[in-house]
């Protein structure tokens, strides 16, 4: 098994996983590899679909050009291989015997056609743990129904709940359901790992996209089984305060917005009249905002006028900044707003930069350096890293064919003719 | 059939929870559904933690033992109440630390250390300890300690802007939504230290900051900014791959069909099914591109359609004929999905005070050790005799000694 001096160091560095996700499942085998292990992306010779997918580097449409395939595959090695072959199931048997993990998300049933579903692979390597990453599971009513992002949401009850109320539910603008799922698959893939170090024995991991979602649902799930009603979508608004009051709980600033929410009571009075005393600065108090007693506050029971007169002094103070000006008035002030971040934003955090969490990765096919979000986690001993970027299509053949399988290279030659790797 | 059906994947693990809302609980429930013991140390009656007293209440009627927000992330897991400003509640906290594997937590920055329960304190009784720590931001850095709750990270962590209307103010994703990105890149970190434990014998420290695992989820659109300079906005429903792409209105109150049609064949089974087959003709939607052009007059078109049609009829008759859709799920739906029950997602236990009640299982399933959920959340403090007796091995006197210091009050 290849190594490098600072993979020895991570917590994952003595295993090895085959991943043979498309944009499903890429995060799953990522995860993997950002805590050491050795991770080979194997992909059609024509490469993997999922290198079509946008956006691009430099907008040119590319498959060794997608940002998408960059983001979610580095500490990746690439293989080229034609699963669909009798020498490509061989090879594959091949880098089964010697592998730990095997990750997917074909179509329910597609390897088991082929002779290469779990139950096939364990004859080759009893320990080997097989996760496969699917809209719904492998089998089930649902089984052989298309789930993209947006069905996904819908399906798994997040999408009900996102939106304004007066439209139809909206979902995140960057696909999110398959990273979830993803990350499950990682999750539950190193529990059966858990079991295979100390038993031998391996297992098979069938993950539900469906179901990743609906764990996003917080109190919104028992809400219905509890009170029979449901918790409505409520936009930029908060919701569960009383008599059908509304509060902003995303504001609009001078170049964006902000979040913040008045929330009553003894335990948030101190930070209501740091808001007062701010406003007071600003020139923007008057009597009836001023002579307010926060201790006695109760949101559920004031009613709309009380809220609206609020949020009305609020909104001045907040128009007349921009979100950087309040974030930074807010801890200033001792007071809870978070600005609404865009992208641009999280590149310039001083949280972030200050961790080290943008990292420039080296594109020498590029002759570039990208800057990348960086580790999910600080893991004090065996840290969390880029290592180095996605492979290009059939990147480690040679490596892995040749010095790894030992193949000749004649025999590599022949192969490749064949149009199995 | 909620039971146990052998050997779970962690049988043996021992974790100590000192988390509390859910970025922190949700970690540990993910280990106790998989088999691993999990003592919740808790605030008592006069320190109740936040969720405890969190809506929904069975019956809508409050109390710390009727709370379905708490009693999600707090299935399967023994509580026990300790005031750990009492000397002897922090004896019994540390000795808890002795005989665990696991420590989480998410609190605040700081407060671990305040209590007397930071690593390196922990340490000094479990030298191979793993502990996790969940925060918004981090342990370090300049904002690390800026308090905010978990529907404001969403919009620091750059979610809330890229969801909603081009037109109106973002509409904030759901709920507290890097709270629940964030727990099961924790558990994958857990898990990797214990495996790093298990080869080395060192335990290590783990610092989960939502904000970092969240943006994980935004890293194309961030090389897409550093490489491009593009800032990804808002854009409803729409995708610059699929067309038509959206949530149409279906028949009853509030309810909605989500339709993507990805490919050009896709497309002419659409106008089949929807019975225009001029459109499928028109050269002026054969395309992607050029459906794009047409995208809101599209949207009218098909949501004219479905106005007339159950969202659930529509699913099932637009998947048979190879089209994404799928009903947009409420409570009710869920909990009548046939999809999730073949799945048995849920699980119905019944609590003391709730009576039968339904908690989330895990999305994956290991086929040698499937996970459970064993028991309802516990009560407060259920389990004070039962941890300090099982696990921290008490006599009978230490145990009544400690009642009597009102240590668990």
């Amino acid at each position: 098994m290849s190594d490098t001096a600072n993979r020895r160091d991570q917590a994952l560095s003595s295993y090895r996983v085959l991943d043979l996700t498309d944009e499903k499942g890429y995060l799953c085998g990522r995860i993997l590899g950002d805590l050491g292990a050795d991770v080979i992306k194997i992909e059609s010779p024509q490469g993997d679909p999922g290198r079509n997918i946008g956006p691009f580097y430099k907008d040119m449409d590319d498959p060794e050009k997608s940002l998408l395939w960059f983001a979610y595959n580095y500490n990746k090695r690439g293989i080229t291989l034609d699963i669909t072959k009798d020498a490509g199931k061989e090879i594959l048997k091949k880098l089964v015997r010697r592998a730990d993990f095997l990750i997917e998300s074909f179509p329910p049933g597609f390897l088991d056609g082929l002779g290469l579903g779990y139950e096939d692979l364990r004859q080759v390597n009893e320990r080997l743990i097989h996760t496969s990453i699917t809209p719904f599971g492998q089998d089930g009513p649902y089984r052989d129904y298309k789930g993209p992002d947006l069905i996904g949401m819908a399906l798994g009850g997040y999408l009900y709940l996102t939106g304004d109320i007066d439209r139809p539910p909206v979902r995140i603008s960057a696909p999110q359901a398959y990273l979830h799922a993803s990350t499950d698959a990682a999750v539950g893939t190193l529990m059966a790992h858990y079991h295979a170090v100390s038993t031998g024995e391996g297992q098979h991991v069938d993950v539900s996209m469906q179901q990743s979602v609906v764990l996003l649902l917080m109190m919104a799930r028992p809400y219905w089984e509890l009170t029979g009603t449901y918790l409505k979508r409520t936009g930029s608004f908060r919701s569960g305060i009383g008599s059908g009051a509304l509060q902003p709980q995303t504001w609009p600033c001078k170049d964006g917005c902000v979040s913040y929410a008045v929330f009553g009571g003894p335990q948030f009075a101190p930070f209501n009249r740091a808001m007062v005393k701010w406003l007071e600065m600003e020139g923007l108090a008057d009597e009836f905002i001023t002579s307010i007693d926060w201790d006695t506050v109760d949101m559920m029971t004031l009613d709309k006028g009380f809220h609206d007169a609020v949020s009305e002094r609020i909104s001045k103070l907040f128009l007349s900044h921009t979100k950087d000006e309040l974030y930074q008035g807010a801890i200033a002030h001792g007071l809870m707003l978070y600005p609404g971040n865009s992208i641009e934003d999280l590149l310039a955090s001083p949280q972030l930069q200050s961790r080290g969490f943008w990292v420039e990765v080296e594109h020498p096919e590029l002759s570039d350096k990208i800057t990348y979000p960086g580790s999910f986690a600080h893991i004090s001993d065996t840290p969390c890293l880029i290592r180095f970027r996605a492979p290009c299509i059939g990147e480690h053949n040679e490596t892995i064919y040749g010095q790894e399988l030992g193949m000749l290279p004649h025999e590599r030659i022949d192969l490749k003719m064949e149009g199995v790797i | 059939m909620n039971q146990s059906r052998g050997r779970e994947a962690l049988e043996g693990l021992k974790v100590v929870d000192f988390g509390w809302f859910v970025a922190g609980p949700m970690m540990t429930k993910f280990l106790a559904d998989n088999g691993a013991t999990v003592v919740l140390v808790e605030g008592g009656l006069s320190k109740v933690q936040a969720l405890r007293t969190g809506s929904p209440f069975k019956d809508k009627k409050p109390g710390v033992n009727r709370s379905g927000y708490f009693a999600m992330y707090a299935s399967g897991k023994y509580s026990i109440t300790l005031n750990l400003s009492h000397p002897r509640g922090l004896d019994i906290a540390m000795r808890l630390v002795a005989w665990a594997d696991v420590v989480a937590e998410s609190f605040r920055p700081g407060v671990m250390k305040e209590l007397g329960l930071d690593y390196d304190r922990l340490k000094t009784v479990n030298p191979s300890v793993i502990m996790v720590s969940s925060t918004n931001q981090g342990q370090t850095g300049p904002q690390a300690r800026q308090p905010g709750v978990g529907t404001q990270l969403v919009s620091l962590a750059g979610f809330t802007e890229i969801t909603g209307w081009p037109d109106r103010v973002p509409a904030q994703p759901f709920g507290a939504y890097t709270d629940v990105i964030a727990p099961r890149f924790g558990v994958v970190a857990i898990l990797a230290a214990l495996d790093y434990r298990r080869r080395t014998g060192k335990g290590q420290y783990i610092d989960l900051s939502q904000y970092e695992a969240g943006i994980q989820f935004l890293a194309p659109a961030a090389l897409d900014y550093s490489v491009n300079g593009r800032v990804l906005k808002r854009a409803g429903n729409e995708c610059p791959y699929a067309c038509p792409h959206n949530v149409y209105p279906c028949v009853g109150e509030d309810r909605w069909c989500a339709i993507a049609v990805f490919s050009d064949q896709e497309w002419q089974e659409l106008c089949r099914l929807m019975e225009r087959p001029e459109l499928g003709q028109d050269p002026k939607f054969s395309t992607l591109g050029s459906r794009k052009q047409s995208e809101e007059y599209l949207d009218q078109i098909i949501g004219s359609w479905t106005r007339s049609h159950r969202a659930e009829e529509l699913m099932d008759k637009l998947q048979s004929a190879g089209i994404a859709a799928g009903v947009v799920s409420n409570g009710r739906d869920l909990r009548e999905d046939s999809q999730l029950k073949y799945r048995h997602h849920f699980w119905v236990i019944d609590h003391p005070e709730m009576g039968p009640h339904s908690y989330d299982g895990p999305p994956y399933l290991l086929s040698k050790t499937p996970a459970s959920v064993k028991r309802s959340a516990p009560c407060l403090g259920e389990h004070n005799e039962f941890v300090c007796r099982e696990f921290l091995e008490m006599s009978d006197e230490e145990f009544l000694d400690l009642i009597e210091t009102g240590v668990f009050d």
